[in-house]
């Protein structure tokens, strides 16, 4: 049972960077352009999307994760500058209707371009196979690299937003984006580059998880709902919380996930230990927040209640 | 001649149309043989749809006229919706006047448009759904089956499990009816004890929890019903998690539609099947060797299965001469399902699902550099599903 715990504290902390990094780009979007972007998953399989294409056509995974930056960058630009853009004004459901419309735009996109069966990246040579654990418990490297790549791009983002000029401007965003713009930054250009930044981050975190999944149209909307719930527990414009929410809600999740049913096999038969517990892995994520809301209506990290 | 008969005849001079009307459907007046396929062909699950038209077409291709008469065949898209593929059933029976419904590859779908086309007199052919209720109390004279009834390929795995002497088998599949069906159909052919079981949900892509517990419990084997998608995502992670070395039996799951996306990941994984493409005979070089060079791509067992469905439609109207209206000779001409199946051994039991050969397969790499399924050992020979027992089939 130890192992299993160690195993799944693991797999919590891998589905907590990806999160992290998928929620990164949305809480700073949400927290200082005030933008409610549905469209945010879709940039996560974007990302896979790009990373399938061009790995399949260089032959290597490492050029196709070198490729996708370039594209992913082209596409925040292009969505930021035809879509989001016009939105800044808008209500919250003006909002809500336009990425919306984009998410399904995008999905039938991908399916005209790359058809409708699941792509695969193979795993790069250097990181497949798994290394051995604890007794006969073994974790896949390639797990390990997506833990290690997600913490970097944490530190890395820690830096920039609290040692550099662009980060302060990104934290004073979040807190008064008034003050901000009437202190004379270019608020347009700011947006842009956040904006930017999230989309990056987004298809970053798809093209890492593109060789464990299928690459499908889809994969981003299972992934958005959690994304949002560790953006509000986190706190809406903080990295930090971003991140703390993040491996939060995933640990929560995996560990809920396996022990539930394991404990509730105890009283009940599998399949119904499985479905009440499967019934509440998702609900103990919520609970979660509904009790760290309670404490903090702004959530961990907010700027604004 | 008597009276009654005299009666009877002179009706039907009078009336042939209402007098038809209860068996023979208006499709069978015309000199068309219109069919009509129905399969799931966009969507996660497209790949599946894909296959089955591919072999119906290669199949239509290669004989030119099916039966002998003009053929026209319509192919819809029923998006994996029950309700959609029930109001395209309908509109093919009752406007397009097909005289043959051949599809679909949900068993859900094939529910939902089993009444709409059988009630009609029209045949309807599944090439890859095989529900219990159709295969006993249900069975319907309308309807044929060229694939196998759903429970068989996981018994194949059960019966594996039991002669390997494992007595410790983690079960696992997706929590809906045809997950709860794979496991209990497992569990028909195999005593051992076991592991665990898991339900997943519908449509999870990661399994890194389940493959935690069936590393923290080290069972003699793997038992998995993951169809799609999901499949791929658990075959690549299971290899990636350093597993490969437990056995993976598995049913739907590791075959000609995921392994262009699972590749080298699968091989070695094992499944049950009524066939593989390297099946040594005649009518399967053949029917293999035309689907690649066709359409660049190692045919499955759902592309095989609608072959056969056009081969069967193509022997049983040459039986009958074109004479679609004669419906009990039409009906007889399939049951006898004479032609050449790439499965070798085909026939069809009393609930007009097949009686067929049933083997132990395993993922390889063919020496065409491409991946396919190959037959490792017979487990079944001319096995017959267990619900055609319940079948009273009468002659209407």
């Amino acid at each position: 049972m130890a192992n299993l715990f160690v195993l799944q504290l693991l797999n919590g902390v891998q589905l907590g960077v990806l999160l992290f990094l998928i929620a990164a780009g949305l809480t700073l979007v949400f927290g200082i352009m005030d933008v409610v972007n549905l469209a945010h998953g879709v940039l996560y399989m974007v990302g896979a999307y790009f990373v399938a294409t061009f790995a399949a056509l260089t032959g290597s995974f490492w050029w196709g994760l070198l490729l996708m930056l370039p594209a992913a960058i082209a596409v925040g630009l292009i969505l930021e500058v035809v879509v989001i853009r016009r939105l800044y004004a808008r209500s919250h459901l003006d909002q809500v209707l336009a990425t919306f419309g984009l998410v399904m735009i995008a999905n039938e996109t991908v399916k005209i371009v790359w058809g409708t069966s699941p792509l695969s990246v193979p795993t790069p040579e250097l990181l497949s196979g798994s290394i051995p654990l604890m007794g006969p418990l073994r974790y896949p490297v390639y797990r390990v690299g997506i833990i290690v790549a997600g913490l970097a791009v944490a530190l890395g983002l820690f830096l920039v937003i609290n040692y550099t000029r662009i980060g302060m401007l990104l934290r004073a965003g979040a807190t008064n984006r008034a003050m901000v713009s009437a202190l004379g930054v270019d608020i347009g250009k700011l947006f842009a580059i956040v904006f930017t930044l999230g989309a990056v981050l987004a298809c970053f975190a798809g093209a890492l998880i593109a060789p464990i999944l299928s690459v499908d149209t889809g994969m981003g909307e299972s992934v958005l709902i959690l994304t949002f719930v560790v953006v509000v527990i986190g706190g809406i414009g903080s990295i930090k919380g971003a991140f703390l929410g993040a491996i939060l809600v995933a640990v929560v999740d995996t560990l809920g996930g396996v022990f539930g049913p394991i404990l509730l096999r105890e009283v009940l038969d599998p399949s119904a230990a499985n479905q009440t517990g499967r019934m509440l892995a998702p609900m103990l994520v919520y609970i979660l927040m509904a009790v760290i809301l309670f404490a903090k209506p702004a959530g961990l990290f907010g700027a604004k209640a | 001649m008597t009276t009654k008969t005299m009666l009877l005849a002179t009706s039907l001079l009078t009336l042939p149309g209402a007098a038809l009307a209860q068996d023979v459907p208006p499709a069978a007046q015309d000199d068309v043989l219109k069919i009509g396929l129905i399969y799931t062909l966009s969507g996660p699950a497209a790949a599946l749809g894909e296959q089955a038209r591919n072999g119906f077409m290669l199949a239509a291709e290669r004989i030119g006229e099916l039966g002998g008469m003009e053929t026209e065949i319509v192919v819809i898209d029923d998006e994996q919706r029950p309700d959609k593929a029930a109001d395209d059933a309908r509109e093919l029976v009752q406007r397009e006047e097909v005289d043959f419904v051949v599809g679909p590859i949900f068993s859900n779908i094939l529910v939902a448009i089993h009444q709409p086309v059988t009630e009609t007199g029209t045949i309807l052919i599944s090439t890859n759904a095989g529900t219990s209720n159709f295969a006993g109390a249900e069975c319907n004279p309308n309807f044929f089956v060229t694939s196998y009834q759903n429970d068989q390929n996981h018994e194949v795995m059960g019966a594996y499990a039991e002669s390997e002497g494992y007595q410790n088998v983690f079960l696992m599949a997706p929590n809906y009816q045809a997950g709860r069906d794979s496991l209990a159909g497992f569990k028909n052919s195999y005593t051992g004890g076991f592991a665990g079981e898991v339900f997943t949900e519908m449509g999870q892509l990661d399994f890194s929890s389940e493959l935690a517990q069936i590393a923290a419990f080290q069972p003699d084997a793997l038992f998995t019903f993951m169809p799609g998608g999901m499949g791929v995502n658990l075959v690549k992670q299971f290899d990636q998690a350093g597993l490969s070395s437990m056995p993976f039996l598995s049913a739907f799951t590791v075959d000609e539609t995921t392994l262009p996306a699972t590749q080298d990941a699968a091989v070695g994984l094992l499944g049950g099947a009524n066939w593989a493409p390297d099946l040594e005979n005649e009518a399967n070089e053949a029917f293999v060797s035309a689907y690649i060079e066709e359409y660049g791509a190692v045919p499955g067992t759902y592309a095989m299965q609608a072959y056969d469905a056009a081969q069967l439609i193509d022997s049983a109207v040459r039986k009958v001469d074109g004479d679609l209206t004669d419906r009990d000779a039409l009906r007889a001409a399939l049951k006898e399902a004479d032609f050449d199946s790439p499965r070798g051994d085909f026939s069809f039991g009393v609930n007009n699902y097949p009686v067929q050969d049933f083997y132990l397969v395993e993922a390889v790499k063919r020496d065409d550099g491409m991946y396919g399924t190959s037959v490792r050992e017979k487990i079944f020979d001319d096995y017959v599903d267990t619900y055609a027992d319940q079948c009273q089939m009468d002659a209407s």
